[in-house]
């Protein structure tokens, strides 16, 4: 089985992010949230394989946590 | 709010234990819906006799569970009542879902051919409660229905249960054997014991209204998310027998059940759905909370708990009464064997690890539905919405959406009754499943699979082959009915005449290749079905020890401990 793809995958990130940027900069936050999440769901489908989505998810998740550990208790 | 339909009123006569005598049982229930009547018509049909105590004298008032799922139907067939509930209930295969003001998919579920129960039919309970009724009084000299005998307390022991039952004529107590507890998701004896049950609470509410109305409406199931009728809610509506409208509407957590129910209200609600020039008569309407809860065990001393009083669920998913039934089934096999002293006391135990199971798949699954009805914040209903959206548009999107998942019965993953699985087979009726229906012939008549598979230990045997191979099957198969007295062969034929002279066997065609494709069965193969059909055992080569041992394991005559037998290997 196939694990999470973390190295540079993409044919050109560059262009992709230029593109990403492009689809939200006239947009306010709720269409933009919208848009995220019909994103989301389209890519979850072409990656199809559901432990490569919960390992993404987790990968996702883990770094909000380990930030919220690097600031520390006392930061607010 | 008038009620047309005439609900059923039974009889109470004066219990015989008011003036003295009878007062053990082997077997007490207590509930007479759906899964109290189902196990009292199946021990029944085992020579197993039952008292059943209910606290009304009537059905369920109000239509209560609607969706009766295919397996729930063929374990009813069995019981012999599966077309009385096919001839009243309404069958639809066409579901659409509509947001906000369009219809951005269809589901057409089409039956699997060759099936004789359709994958669902639309029912309201009290017609199903009173053909179990029907179904029941015709088993006079084994069970026994009294009306209106509330059970008001319960002393529970190691080896049986005293019960003091309150009646309009007095109160009496009597002691049984078995218990089993099928008093609702309100019922009482869980408290007389101590026993909570657990699990999630949601925090909105459902009205929920049954309708007359004479005006056309198609035979589909439409669930609205956000319609402008009624809006940042969900609505459902679907069709029942009697020109009847199941309509539900979401409502706000902070809605006032009182309110909600009062008619005007209701009516209000109901007109904006249906339309302002549509007539229609309000049948019944009630509102409900959302929950999901079990008992840990199911199994307490000698009591047992089923339906609603062991598990209840939210109802997109049709996982209630389905569930319930499909537990009661689990049970009485395993009940009557133990009274009969044909099996030890410990399979009793598989019922509960195999039926928390079946709670927990229940619960998962209306739970699931629940969820993407009602997202719990912002950001997961954007997901919502979004698979919304998309699911007009583009069909990968209609999988992520969820209003109620059809029914599907549980296949007991692991059960200590099962034999260990010959892997040549593909997985689709492994040990555990439940089984599948197929047309068949014997002797030239169209018959159907399932009801040649009946309530017995069924071994289904391709019996195509010849010569030497044939000769060796018959002298295995032979062993086996001579060791095990509580055993039925169902042959595929054209079988040779050393199989045919086979006592307690029936050859039977094929035709159409159905049971021989869901199956993968090959010359010499075979299945060993549980007497409530589920599979227990599957063998490419038949050996009369294996098969023997196979059945013992399924009776629990191998079940080491209680310990194994309460346990249940997740995923396997």
């Amino acid at each position: 089985m196939s694990s999470l793809e973390l190295e540079p995958n993409f044919t050109d990130a560059d262009a992709f992010y230029a593109a990403l940027a492009e689809v939200h900069r006239d947009c306010d936050d709720e269409t933009s949230r919208q848009i995220n999440a019909r994103l989301i769901l389209i890519l979850a489908n072409q990656v199809g394989d559901q432990s490569l989505l919960e390992e993404a998810l987790h990968v996702a998740a883990e770094i909000k946590h380990q930030q919220a550990q690097a600031r520390g208790p006392n930061t607010p | 709010m008038v009620s047309r339909h005439e609900y059923p009123v039974y009889s109470d006569t004066p219990p015989p234990e008011l003036s003295g005598g009878g007062h053990h049982r082997r077997a007490v229930i207590v509930g007479a819906g759906p899964a109290g009547l189902t196990a009292a018509i199946d021990l029944a049909r085992q020579g197993v006799a039952s008292l059943v105590l209910d606290d009304n004298q009537t059905v369920g008032v109000g239509s209560r569970a609607i969706c009766f799922a295919k397996r729930t139907l063929e374990i009813f067939d069995r019981l012999g009542c599966g077309q009385a509930m096919l001839d009243k209930g309404v069958t639809w295969q066409v579901g659409k879902v509509f947001f906000r003001d369009r219809e951005v998919y269809r589901i057409n579920q089409r039956a699997d051919q060759g099936h004789r129960m359709p994958a669902v039919v639309n029912l309201q309970q009290h017609h199903c409660e009173a053909y179990l009724v029907n179904r029941a009084q015709q088993f006079p000299s084994h069970i026994e229905l009294r009306w209106k005998n509330e059970v008001i307390a319960v002393d529970s022991r190691s080896d049986g249960t005293a019960l003091t039952v309150s009646t309009p004529d007095g109160t009496y107590s009597l002691t049984c054997e078995y218990l089993l507890v099928a008093d609702g998701a309100s019922g009482g004896i869980r408290d007389m014991l101590g026993l909570t049950s657990r699990g999630q609470v949601f925090k909105d509410r459902y009205l929920i209204a049954d309708v007359v109305m004479k005006a056309d409406f198609p035979t589909e199931r439409w669930f609205w998310f956000d319609p402008p009728f009624h809006p940042n809610q969900s609505a459902l509506m679907h069709r029942l027998p009697d020109d009847v409208l199941r309509i539900e509407f979401q409502l706000d957590a902070q809605a006032d059940p009182e309110e909600e129910k009062k008619e005007a209200n209701v009516r209000s609600r109901v007109q904006a759905m249906l339309g302002a020039d549509v007539p229609f008569e309000l049948e019944w309407a009630s509102v409900y909370t959302f929950c999901c809860r079990k008992i840990d065990r199911f199994v307490h001393n000698q009591v047992l708990f089923m339906g609603e009083a062991a598990v209840q669920v939210s109802p997109f998913g049709a996982r209630g009464a389905n569930g319930g039934i499909q537990g009661a089934e689990n049970l009485s096999w395993k009940l009557g064997r133990v009274i009969r002293g044909e099996a030890p006391a410990a399979l009793l135990h598989t019922y509960d690890s195999e039926r928390q199971q079946g709670a927990a798949e229940d619960v998962l699954h209306a739970t699931r539905a629940a969820e993407f009805i009602r997202p719990r914040t912002s950001t997961i209903r954007a997901f919502r919405d979004a698979a919304l959206e998309l699911a007009e548009h583009y069909p990968f999107a209609r999988a992520l959406v969820n209003s109620g998942r059809l029914s599907r019965p549980c296949v007991y993953e692991g059960s200590p009754l099962s034999t260990d699985d010959d892997p040549s087979f593909p997985p689709l009726m492994h040990p555990g499943s439940p089984p599948q229906d197929a047309p068949v012939t014997v002797d030239g008549e169209k018959m159907w699979w399932l009801h040649l598979l009946g309530d017995h230990f069924c071994l289904l045997v391709d019996g195509r082959m010849e010569g030497v191979s044939a000769l060796r099957l018959a002298t295995e198969l032979q062993q086996v009915l001579e060791e095990t007295p509580d055993l039925v062969l169902r042959i595929v034929g054209p079988v040779p005449d050393a199989v045919r002279r086979l006592p307690r066997s029936t050859v039977i065609h094929d035709a159409n290749g159905y049971l021989t494709v869901r199956h993968d069965l090959r010359p010499g193969n075979g299945y060993l079905f549980r007497p409530d059909q589920h599979v227990a055992a599957r063998w490419r080569e038949l050996r009369a020890d294996a098969i023997i041992e196979a059945i013992k394991r399924s009776n629990g005559l191998t079940l080491k401990s209680l310990e194994e037998s309460a346990r249940v290997q997740p995923g396997a």
